[in-house]
């Protein structure tokens, strides 16, 4: 079906380019965002409001295109136009829009809705318009509960970004963190979840003893995560719906660095007895524990490529800290990293071509990515202290965590979340309601 | 009156002047001095000051540093590790936890493993001296739990440590 669809569209460039759909490059940084007017979803009337908690939401449609357009510009790719320019009404541009009014506006792309809540059902429908051809390019309708309408706004806003890039969307998913307060010399961590534009932010645990290093498994219900719970620095389950937790396996030592299999069966992790970290896998169901790596080094921050069959980790095994690759079951082990300066949390990305990592350089800290075979380095982004980047499902953003530099006193610390495109470009602060760090992305919610 | 005035204006302007240039000088005065500390407390990037130390008993200090990822003992940690070793043979019922830590300047997971590999390097010492393994536990706090929380070379130096800690 792709395929069809993209010869008919190489068959309109050629006969009539004049009539060939808009669509966005997202292989380039710095390009031109796309003008698009996001209309509000037009309120039905006689709809009723949302009541969440304290708060009465009277036009769901104006806060649904908010959260559209917010979501749009922050991906660098699209510029939402301002509301108060549009010339049509949105209830009329939903169903019949007055190209040549949007056109003048510089609109390239429109997106038009319509809301309706009763019985306790949002119905939201939508459609994205190419301006310039003066065509419809999709036109979708939801139902669900009210309290969902923040999901249908990502849900939108991923479908217009798959339309308009050709690639899937990443607004419709959450990341999980470390909450961080308190003192430098004794942080309080508490592991946090949230939409991916910060918003629904819950607390997962209480702060009472230090977490770190939280990862989704592939299906986003369940969270693997290092817990000092007793003192007994140990890799720990959690299921986000239940709130039940349970340590992984029985190891006579501290377990740390975990993730998930791809296909969410395994638990990959570093175990360090007697100072030296080796690499472990435990399977969930049977319980069984597999030594991967066996080296006197310090081998750890462990993460499988998308099929399975390779997992990328770093050792110090030459000397410094570096990055390898190796099959699945530890054979074959080559270090793919020769630059200047050490190299180490590398994350294979959801694609599978890119390896992200952390290098640090005459006392300066990277955030790059290269080939899985260690050719093509390219550094995104240089500061003072950052680390551990985590890939957006679609592969073209990634997250990460920055700390600051505190001074004599120790003052001026923080630790914040970060976003980057795979370009380059787009580097932005997210915000979150205390410090955080350790993020880690979700794959698509709805899929 | 309007003289007054003028004179107390003038009175401060100098006055701030002399302020300010105090401050200045103060200023460099510190950097000098902070840098001179630093070649005398961080000798080939190992911390050899007292000022974070404390004493597991008179003579004993309780912690040991390290170069930047590294987890050689240096000449004055071995010498502590004895001191430690010692106190713990004549004290047979102590039971110790060692914290291995890492500084600010490494990735977080790398860093836990280096903790380890620290608290590691000091128990096995306190064995070939002749300390029970059943009487000392290690934990790794990475760069979790740093004591001083300046980000400057001789804060990192403090941080890059292994603390032996009475534990009953």
């Amino acid at each position: 079906m792709k395929r069809l669809f993209f010869v008919i569209f190489c068959f309109f460039l050629l006969i009539r380019p004049t009539v060939a759909l808009i669509e966005v490059d997202i292989t380039r940084g710095n390009l031109e965002p796309l003008p698009i007017a996001v209309s509000s979803l037009y309120h039905e009337q006689g709809s009723q409001e949302i009541i969440q908690g304290e708060k009465i939401i009277k036009n769901v449609g104006e806060e649904i295109s908010k959260i559209i357009e917010a979501n749009l510009k922050r991906s660098g790719l699209f510029n939402p136009l301002k509301k108060d320019s549009f010339l049509q009404s949105s209830d009329i541009a939903h169903i019949k829009p007055r190209f040549e009014d949007w056109r003048l506006i510089k609109a390239q792309a429109l997106v038009s809705g319509k809301v309706t809540i009763s019985e306790n059902r949002l119905r939201t429908e939508f459609r994205l318009w190419d301006v310039i051809a003066a065509k419809e390019m999709i036109a979708l309708a939801f139902s669900t509960t009210p309290d969902n309408w923040r999901r249908v706004a990502h849900i939108i806003s991923d479908k217009i970004y798959q339309r308009l890039t050709g690639e899937e969307g990443y607004f419709d998913t959450r990341i999980v963190y470390v909450s961080e307060t308190g003192k430098k010399t004794r942080r309080i961590k508490k592991l946090a979840v949230m939409d991916q534009d910060g918003a629904n932010v819950k607390y997962l645990t209480l702060g009472n003893e230090l977490v770190l290093t939280p990862r989704f498994s592939p299906t986003n219900q369940l969270v693997t995560y290092l817990s000092y719970f007793r003192n007994f620095p140990r890799v720990y389950l959690l299921d986000i719906e239940t709130g039940v937790q349970e340590v992984v396996g029985d190891f006579p030592g501290m377990t740390f660095a975990p993730r998930f299999s791809p296909d969410g069966k395994k638990i990959i992790m570093s175990f360090a007895k007697d100072g030296n970290s080796d690499i472990f896998t435990m399977d969930l169901a049977t319980r069984v524990v597999e030594k991967i790596t066996d080296h006197s080094s310090i081998d750890t921050s462990p993460s499988y490529s998308p099929n399975g069959k390779y997992i990328c980790f770093n050792s110090d095994r030459s000397g410094l800290q570096q990055i390898y690759v190796m099959r699945s079951d530890g054979s074959n082990v080559k270090r793919i990293t020769f630059g200047k300066g050490l190299y180490g949390t590398p994350v294979w990305s959801p694609r599978g071509d890119l390896i992200a990592f952390t290098k640090v350089h005459n006392n300066r800290f990277y955030i790059g990515v290269m080939r899985a075979d260690g050719s093509g380095e390219r550094l995104l982004t240089e500061n003072f202290y950052q680390e551990a980047p985590s890939w957006s499902p679609n592969g073209r953003v990634l997250i990460f965590y920055r700390e600051t530099r505190s001074d004599e006193e120790g003052k001026g610390f923080s630790a914040k979340l970060w976003s980057i495109d795979l370009t380059g470009y787009n580097e932005r602060l997210i915000e979150t309601e205390t410090d955080g760090s350790d993020p880690s992305w979700s794959s698509l919610l709805s899929k | 009156m309007d003289y007054l005035v003028s004179i107390k204006k003038i009175l401060l302007i100098a006055f701030a002047a002399v302020a300010l240039t105090a401050c200045a000088t103060q200023k460099k005065v510190g950097k000098q001095v902070s840098a001179e500390a630093e070649a005398e407390v961080v000798k080939s990037d190992v911390y050899t000051g007292q000022e974070t130390v404390e004493y597991l008993a008179t003579g004993v200090p309780d912690r040991v540093f390290f170069a930047t990822n590294k987890s050689v003992l240096t000449t004055a940690a071995r010498d502590t590790l004895r001191k430690q070793a010692a106190w713990m043979r004549k004290n047979k019922d102590v039971t110790v936890t060692i914290e291995g830590h890492a500084d600010e300047r490494g990735t977080r997971e790398y860093n836990l493993a280096l903790g380890e590999r620290r608290a590691n390097a000091a128990k096995d010492y306190l064995l070939t001296y002749g300390v029970s393994g059943e009487r000392i536990t290690v934990i790794s706090y990475g760069k979790e739990r740093p004591v001083n929380s300046a980000s400057t070379p001789v804060a990192w130096s403090q941080n890059r440590r292994s603390v032996t800690v009475k534990a009953n």
